[in-house]
């Protein structure tokens, strides 16, 4: 679906990023975890197509990704960026429709009209419609640009095969719509949409992702396929903090405290 | 209302053409029949003068608003204007050097490829003038401001003393003609102007009409713009030449008109938000509009004398300038117009 084959990224003489080659899984929720400065973005915004590595090749579907047009490129993955700043009013239903921009020339057509109004509400946002963008809370933007990157990721056609990034999605959002967002994403590798999040918090990360891939100095440390297998020694290599894994409930979910 | 202030600029100025004497002179020039005698003198004002310059105010009130609304989209800042970034200041330096060195040697021969020079001069010097303004403000994600007001400051300081140096060695009507024009004039008007002019703007404008939607998405940031399939470096240097197309042919006929650019595109965010499609098409009218009654102004205040335009702009468009940055102090939190 995605790879990086020898992907690396330097800054001056510093690796951001270290030979890597990683593998992403069509349908599958993958959750980027790993310490400040540990090329999480950085391997994000080469993958995204934003950064070109230094050395190696990004594939997509099989093919390098420079061999993609932007406009093609748009119509096949999608990018929820940490922030956005926005100058100039614009109202949130224009906003969200900017995430159809890669599928129309001129006009939206009905079918765009209906997958930004399916973003929205998905969301939990369609109220806000109106509104001027800036005048929206932190936690409110970010649900709408995370409608704005549904409805670029959105189709009629249930086997879309789209990937959609998210740089740390859930920074601004209280509890309950952290985990509505995770739950979103997660509905959306039903779909067969390949999700690559970049999140800060173990516990999130445990509950809905598929694979946690922790990053540290640059490489990628490990790569685990399964919540159990997440232990107190991986946190302590990755995050230099000290941690115990119980088990919570009937399914025995694993919880890690610190 | 575009037409209505048209037709009543033309009868405004040193000698009124009343209503009904505009309607008779254009029904006679259809061949029409007319009750009464034309004033033959009165007729070749309205043709020769009135209705040029009339004209030129609406294509150059267009351009410069046009190139103000895609130059605050492109900066993604509300303070950008073709004044503030250079492009007024290169494109006069450029057009002072043909009035200096070249236009003697070409006013003698009537080849209208001549009167293509100047503008094609002052887009030279706009079009250096705003890449440089531009990449030295440009880094990595976003423009940084400051360093755009500063770099805007010394490209106009470099710009204006060389346009001042070249109408201090100039000869006297040279050197006259220049400083008149840096501070804007519509009296030259004729006919031939209004064509130039007309096809800078109209391309200009059907030009920047396609870039509306990739504006709008670079409002989200230069990478953001990328993740929506949007090619942001072509699109940039694209609307930089747009943005020079309009204001340096305009600034080459009539001189420097500052704050226009400014205010039109606030004035339409102002009623309805910044869909560049909406700005573009919606500044073209209201710039037209507002630079006809700007002129209008500026020919009745001190009649049967007329004032610069750009005067009359400065005085009425420092303020609102200053008006805006006030919003801006206080309203830090909730955007811009909130």
């Amino acid at each position: 679906m995605l790879s990086g084959a020898g992907i690396s990224f330097k800054a001056g003489n510093k690796f951001l990023l270290e030979e890597t080659t990683v593998n992403f899984l069509p349908g599958m929720f993958h959750v980027v975890m790993g310490a400040n400065g540990a090329g999480k973005s950085t391997l994000l915004k080469i993958l995204a197509g934003n950064q070109k590595p230094a050395s190696g090749y990004v594939f997509l579907e099989g093919k390098d990704l420079n061999a993609f047009s932007k406009k093609l490129l748009a119509q096949k993955r999608a990018v929820l960026s940490q922030q956005y700043q926005i100058t100039f009013p614009i109202l949130v239903s224009d906003m969200v429709m900017m995430g159809r921009y890669p599928y129309y020339v001129q006009n939206p057509s009905k079918e765009d009209k209906e997958i930004c109004n399916l973003a929205l509400q998905t969301m939990q946002v369609q109220d806000l419609q109106e509104r001027d963008y800036n005048s929206l809370s932190g936690g409110e933007a970010q649900k709408v640009q995370m409608s704005r990157v549904l409805a670029q990721v959105g189709t009629t056609n249930e086997n879309s095969k789209k990937i959609l990034f998210l740089d740390e999605p859930v920074s601004h959002l209280d509890l309950r719509y952290q985990h509505q967002l995770l739950q979103v994403a997660k509905e959306l590798t039903q779909k067969h949409v390949t999700v690559i999040a970049v999140l800060h918090d173990i516990n999130l990360a445990l509950s809905f992702a598929d694979r946690i891939l922790f990053m540290k100095k640059g490489a990628i440390t490990h790569d685990v396929s399964h919540p159990y297998d997440v232990d107190s020694a991986i946190i302590r290599e990755v995050f230099d903090i000290d941690s115990k894994v119980i088990l919570v409930g009937e399914k025995a979910k694993p919880v890690i405290v610190f | 209302m575009l037409l209505i202030l048209i037709i009543l600029s033309a009868g405004t100025g040193a000698v009124y053409l009343p209503f009904s004497e505009i309607v008779d002179i254009i029904k006679n020039k259809m061949g029409l029949a007319v009750d009464g005698p034309i004033n033959a003198v009165h007729q070749g004002l309205f043709f020769q003068i009135r209705l040029p310059r009339t004209f030129l105010c609406v294509v150059v009130g267009a351009a410069l608003s046009v190139s103000g609304a895609l130059m605050q989209s492109l900066f993604r800042n509300p303070i950008v204007e073709p004044g503030l970034i250079g492009t007024s200041a290169g494109s006069a330096l450029g057009a002072a050097l043909v009035i200096v060195f070249g236009r003697a040697s070409l006013l003698n021969s009537v080849s209208f490829l001549g009167e293509l020079l100047m503008p094609a001069a002052a887009f030279l010097g706009g079009l250096v003038a705003t890449m440089l303004v531009y990449y030295f403000s440009a880094s990595l994600n976003r423009v940084n401001v400051s360093i755009m007001i500063l770099a805007g400051i010394a490209i106009n300081a470099i710009a204006g003393g060389a346009t001042g140096f070249m109408a201090y060695i100039a000869r006297d009507p040279q050197a006259r003609s220049i400083t008149f024009w840096n501070l804007g004039t519509l009296s030259g008007a004729n006919w031939q102007a209004v064509i130039i002019v007309t096809v800078s703007t109209v391309v200009g404008f059907l030009l920047a009409l396609r870039f509306a939607k990739p504006l709008n998405a670079l409002q989200l940031g230069d990478a953001e713009a990328a993740y929506l399939g949007i090619n942001t470096e072509r699109m940039k240097i694209s609307v930089i030449l747009i943005n020079t197309l309009l204001v340096s042919v305009a600034t080459s006929m009539v001189g420097i008109i500052a704050f226009i650019g400014l205010i039109i595109p606030h004035l339409l965010r102002l009623l309805r938000g910044s869909d560049n499609r909406f700005l573009i098409i919606g500044a073209a009218l209201l710039g037209a509009i507002v630079m006809i009654l700007t002129d209008m102004i500026c020919r009745i205040i001190i009649a049967p004398a007329e004032m610069p335009i750009g005067i009359i702009t400065a005085f009425v468009g420092a303020p609102v300038f200053l008006w805006l940055l006030y919003r801006f102090k206080n309203n830090q939190q909730g955007g811009f117009y909130a």
